[in-house]
């Protein structure tokens, strides 16, 4: 039971090794002298987007740009800036368009609250729709005239011949 | 009747927002450099390597700064515009040549050592202009693109508009066209020189 254990570990472990192998050798000589820099590195990479291919982040991108940039963060840890900083100096010279999750402010208002305004609005129209159609029903669920009754069960009979 | 012309209505603008967002160039990322002062450097000079340059230099006057290299396929399109410009405009264009060699692609830099790539960056740039004519009033050198870095530099090229008191008051992502000049950077210029 142990050994199976080790085993699963041992193809995880190297699971994980092979795709650190895949982002790029300098990250990898990095890992093994400084673990602990190297998450931060991945951690805050991720947190920004690479301006090159917009719809990846630095850590995912293998652009020239986001190369060089990983390259910044990982000097900037090593002179022992806290997180706040890197991604000041990231937002500094590219904008908030860097960050993955841009700052709540007037700019992006529409951004955050868009998609809550539309669920309200949503919920809204189904509500009155809802109650429209009840509304609705109960108006037509009169109890039939005699007369109706009659040509209803007369057609009804019509059909039970055939 | 009236609730299909509300479905309607609804469609048309949701229509009118996507043709709009489509329109829209996702290159043109507002810069947060737009009135501040521009990024300070010290690089080496193209034409005489033994000299540096940076917007210190260049203060009291209102300037260009565009980013360019050799193996950027869209400079070599707006190159003749600046070559125009410079004719026939009088106004400082400085050239900041981004990552000569290593940005090229086609070194392997792990074999490459500092001074080769420096003496290589030197002469293709000079090739390049040779070839294609030099409007820079100077070019300064980023050899590795960290100033390309401090000036938020993510496509080459880009360029910049400085004015008296160093102050970035403009920003241009990708080519310079003849309408871009006569539209944005004439007026602009004209207005920071009155």
């Amino acid at each position: 039971m142990k050994r199976r254990f080790l085993i699963a570990l041992f193809i995880f472990g190297s699971l994980l090794g092979s795709t650190a192998a895949l982002a790029d050798a300098a990250t990898e000589a990095a890992t093994a002298a400084d673990p602990v820099a190297e998450k931060r590195l991945q951690k805050l990479s991720e947190e920004l987007r690479c301006l090159v291919c917009q719809n990846q982040t630095i850590a995912d991108s293998n652009a020239e740009l986001a190369q060089d940039l990983r390259r910044e963060v990982r000097t900037m840890i090593k002179d022992g800036k806290t997180d706040k900083e890197i991604v000041d100096f990231m937002v500094v010279r590219y904008g908030d368009f860097v960050l993955y999750r841009p700052p709540v402010k007037g700019i992006t208002l529409l951004l955050w609250g868009g998609p809550i305004v539309l669920m309200l609005l949503g919920l809204f129209m189904l509500q009155r729709y809802l109650r429209r159609r009840s509304t609705r029903i109960d108006a037509e669920d009169q109890p039939l005239s005699a007369d109706d009754a009659s040509r209803a069960d007369a057609l009804l009979k019509e059909n039970d011949q055939k | 009747m009236n609730r299909y012309y509300w479905v309607l209505g609804a469609f048309a603008a949701l229509v009118a927002l996507l043709a709009v967002g489509l329109n829209l160039n996702p290159r043109d990322v507002p810069s947060p450099l737009v009135g501040k002062p521009a990024p300070a450097f010290n690089l080496n000079v193209l034409a005489t390597p033994d000299k540096t340059l940076g917007p210190k230099d260049m203060q009291g006057k209102v300037w260009l700064l565009n980013v360019w290299s050799s193996w950027c396929v869209s400079c070599r399109q707006e190159h003749p515009v600046l070559v125009e410009f410079s004719r026939k405009v009088d106004v400082p264009l400085v050239g900041l040549n981004y990552k000569e060699v290593r940005g090229d692609g086609n070194f392997d830099m792990s074999k490459m050592p500092a001074d080769e790539e420096k003496k290589l960056a030197f002469q293709r740039a000079n090739q390049w202009l040779a070839q294609h004519g030099n409007p820079y009033t100077l070019t300064v050198m980023d050899l590795d693109g960290r100033v390309g870095i401090d000036y938020g530099v993510y496509g080459v090229p880009e360029t910049y508009i400085i004015d008296k008191a160093g102050i970035i008051r403009m920003k241009h992502t990708g080519p310079i066209s003849p309408d871009v000049l006569a539209q944005k950077i004439m007026p602009l210029l004209a207005e920071l020189n009155k």
